[in-house]
């Protein structure tokens, strides 16, 4: 699986597979940080839709693949990124709805911690992206 | 008092807005503009040359965050408590993408605001967002 040129620029590779999807590490650095010794809500923000677009596709491909255009992205930011690797975790790869006309909607959800994984929650985030080959 | 929007965005910053390229675009008395321009880096499909929304939200953090601070008339240690971005249309590659943020309203922790990002005309705009901060320290 390639991710896009921008998780070059956040240092994100994947590191391993949890339930079906691609976890994702991201190393903390001085081009990633917001206020001093803290990730920036942005760089959190690009590392959960990488993460979750590599997820939606590896989910989509078992199907043929398919265009994924994201429509909103919603960050919860639950406590500040801090000075160590983040990790991301995704429930729910990919959750179809045939909706009518406009195409297929796609929610793939990701989550960011730090602290090795899964119960230290850092963030939250929701992508809602169309996939035009779904359309009725 | 108030913030000095263009001395502060003068002052060089490390960190990821400044991996990105994001600089000072225009401000007034109720809004500020932050530039972000197009780096093949920031490519988020290498079909379209189309950016990845990270980049778009760190623009519209920043602009927003500042847009704080000019309502606030100082800085204030805040943090970013939730971001919703609208994506209306990708960005068009090879155009910099220019992010209004503004502040409708600061309560005593609480600051809440919303901005849109375009590139090139802000009656096409590619995004809309809505968010809060807060301030652990409160705002003046």
């Amino acid at each position: 699986m390639t991710l896009p040129p921008y998780a070059d620029l956040l240092g994100a590779t994947i590191e391993g597979v949890e339930d079906d999807s691609p976890v994702l590490i991201m190393p903390f650095d001085d081009s990633v940080t917001g206020r001093p010794g803290f990730v920036q809500g942005g760089a959190i923000a690009g590392l959960l839709e990488v993460a979750a677009i590599a997820a939606l596709q590896q989910a989509l491909a078992a199907e043929g693949g398919g265009r994924i255009k994201p429509i909103n992205v919603t960050v919860d930011y639950m406590r500040g990124g801090r000075d160590k690797p983040t990790r991301t975790r995704d429930r729910h790869a990919a959750r179809q709805s045939r909706r009518q006309c406009r195409g297929g909607r796609l929610a793939g959800r990701a989550r960011a911690a730090d602290r090795g994984g899964t119960d230290e929650l850092s963030d939250r985030a929701r992508l809602s992206a169309a996939a035009p080959r779904f359309a009725m | 008092m108030a913030f000095d929007i263009r001395t502060f965005a003068a002052m060089r910053f490390g960190g990821h807005g400044n991996r990105l390229g994001i600089a000072f675009h225009d401000a007034s008395d109720d809004w500020v503009e932050m530039a972000l321009p197009y780096r093949p880096d920031m490519i988020g499909n290498v079909d379209s040359g189309v950016i990845a929304s990270g980049p778009i939200v760190a623009l519209m953090d920043i602009a927003t965050s500042m847009a704080v601070w000019m309502r606030a008339g100082t800085f204030v240690a805040h943090a970013t408590l939730d971001l919703r971005v609208d994506y209306l249309r990708g960005a068009k590659p090879h155009r910099t993408v220019i992010g209004r943020g503004e502040c409708y309203r600061i309560t005593r922790s609480v600051a809440f605001i919303r901005g849109q990002a375009h590139d090139g005309d802000p009656d096409d705009p590619i995004a809309h967002v809505a968010g809060t901060f807060m301030a652990p320290e409160g705002y003046p």
